[in-house]
């Protein structure tokens, strides 16, 4: 199969694959009562009505983990390449490897050292 | 192409019976497309069912027995229940995105089974960077719960939806450096090739730690447990699922419950050899009993964790993970790196079907890999159990020593009484 096929293929894919899991909803919404009131749509809090703003803002800590996991994400995709080809690489293939891993364990260790690891 | 079959080479019969090449090509790959997409949706029945057995098991209950033999129907019936149930959009929740999540977190993992090679002959398709795509649709599965917590307008929910992004974007990146090994020692990110390859030898004897990091990390990303923490129904109701009801709460668990068995896939395809087994090329359909059979292994593995095991804290859960599964997944790829730098030339030239040619090198990298990875995991549990220790020790813990005396006071007279 060429290369067009294999992305026509997912193409069609992601287009089918909508259909199925909508399917059971569409059939629910025609067979399902419909009788909602002003209780029943109101934010399940355990009977208690919600106070303040829901979207507010959030721990920093998670932004935390989104950098450091930015950093990694972005260089693993480069080793990717390097392990395709690695079966026609030699040693020095092998070194070049271990230095750029080596920049990302930096990163980590930077991290881990700045106190960006702990859970606060 | 040759027609051979209506069934593999679809397109190719309908071009020979007279019909526009294009079309004809459409025609096959939709005909290719609708049984990947089905195949998923017909197992979850199956699979609901024997998590619930298997979780009834583990309890010392029965499990469901009423509805159709040993309670195989009880899926339908609690589908066509489903749907028959009221569903219920919150006034405050952002009506769009509410209705999408459930839609696109069982997508995405659909999606996924469209590279994973059943057979020597069937595959969705041989997507050249198979590898590159599942970690790429398992994330739009991160975005779908995502999704479902933010706009549910609920500050359960939200919670949830925080850890979401905290537990599975963490976990992604030791499951993307396991991923590597396969590809490294196969050369190519094309699954059918990296299944292929594992004919002389499965990559989970080269490389055994790499599977266990794969199961680990891919077991937080479904949301499983101990890492259940995005729907802990103890502290957050339900999560990220609290404001859903009827099927799309229902569409969230069929999800889940795929996403299970789409990680044993996953991993059978990857460490396992895949469809590699006896009179795999002479009977495909073997090929697909051998794959289901592997993939059910970690199924059930993945069962009884959730049976047996408590959730974890989050802070616990994201200390594992950047200060244990990271640096030993990176540890990983480079000692199966350099090992296989040398221990590839042992394979000689033209055998690497051969299991016994294989044999020499898989010894080196099995051992290798235990002694140097499992050294690893060793020493940081050890200096993990030493740091606890010593910071046991230095607490002084009030009361303790009059209990000691007393004791020794005790033991003093009891001696004394003996003795007498």
């Amino acid at each position: 199969m060429n290369l067009v096929n294999e992305w026509a293929f997912i193409g069609v894919f992601v287009a089918v694959a909508w259909i199925f899991p909508t399917l059971p909803i569409v059939v629910a919404a025609i067979f399902s009562p419909k009788r909602a009131n002003a209780i029943k749509l109101q934010t399940y809090e355990c009977g208690v009505e919600t106070v303040g703003d829901t979207w507010v803002q959030f721990k920093v800590q998670y932004y935390i983990y989104g950098l450091v996991f930015l950093v990694f994400d972005v260089e693993l995709v480069f080793l990717f390449p390097w392990a395709v080809a690695y079966d026609r690489l030699d040693l020095f293939g092998f070194v070049a490897g271990v230095i750029f891993i080596a920049l990302l364990l930096e990163a980590l260790i930077y991290a881990w050292r700045k106190n960006a690891l702990e859970w606060v | 192409m040759q027609c051979t079959d209506i069934l593999n080479t679809t397109a190719a019969c309908l071009t020979a019976g007279g019909m526009n090449p294009g079309l004809a090509q459409f025609i096959g790959i939709l005909f290719g497309v609708i049984i990947v997409t089905l195949a998923p949706l017909l197992i979850v029945i199956l699979l609901i069912w024997v998590e619930r057995k298997f979780a009834a098991r583990v309890q010392d209950r029965i499990g469901p027995n009423r509805v159709g033999p040993l309670g195989l129907l009880q899926t339908v019936a609690d589908a066509l229940k489903l749907i028959t149930k009221e569903d219920i959009t919150p006034a405050g929740a952002d009506r769009l995105i509410f209705n999408l999540a459930p839609i696109i977190s069982v997508l995405a993992v659909i999606l996924m089974w469209g590279v994973i090679p059943v057979s020597p002959y069937h595959v969705g398709v041989e997507l050249s960077i198979g590898v590159l795509y599942i970690v790429a649709v398992g994330s739009v599965g991160t975005l779908a719960i995502m999704m479902a917590g933010w706009s549910s307008n609920n500050k359960y929910a939200l919670l949830g939806a925080f850890r979401v992004v905290a537990q599975l974007v963490s976990y992604e990146i030791p499951m993307v450096l396991a991923l590597l090994v396969p590809v490294l020692l196969a050369g190519s990110m094309n699954l059918q090739d990296i299944v292929r390859a594992q004919s002389g030898m499965w990559f989970v004897v080269l490389c055994p730690i790499g599977l266990v990091l794969l199961f680990i990390s891919t077991q937080a990303e479904t949301g499983r447990a101990p890492f259940d923490l995005i729907e802990a129904e103890s502290e957050l109701v339900a999560g990220f699922n609290i404001e859903y009801s009827g099927m799309k709460f229902g569409l969230f668990f069929a999800g889940e419950f795929v996403h299970v068995m789409t990680n044993g896939l996953l991993i059978a395809t990857l460490f396992m050899g895949g469809w590699w087994g006896p009179l795999a090329y002479e009977a495909p359909l073997l090929g697909i009993l051998w794959l289901f059979a592997k993939a059910t292994i970690f199924y059930l593995f993945s069962l009884l964790l959730r049976a047996a095991l408590p959730r974890v804290r989050i802070d616990q859960m994201m200390s594992f993970n950047w200060k244990f599964l990271v640096p030993l997944a990176v540890w990983n790829v480079l000692v199966t790196a350099g090992l296989w730098m040398f221990a590839r030339g042992l394979i000689p030239e033209g055998s690497e079907g051969d299991f016994l040619a294989n044999l020499p090198a898989a010894l080196i990298m099995f051992v290798g890999n235990v002694v140097l990875v499992g050294g690893f995991v060793l020493s940081r549990i050890r200096a993990a159990g030493r740091s606890e220790r010593m910071a046991n020790s230095k607490k002084s813990v009030p009361g303790r020593a009059i209990v000691l005396a007393n004791a020794d006071k005790g033991m003093a007279s009891v001696n004394a009484t003996v003795g007498r």
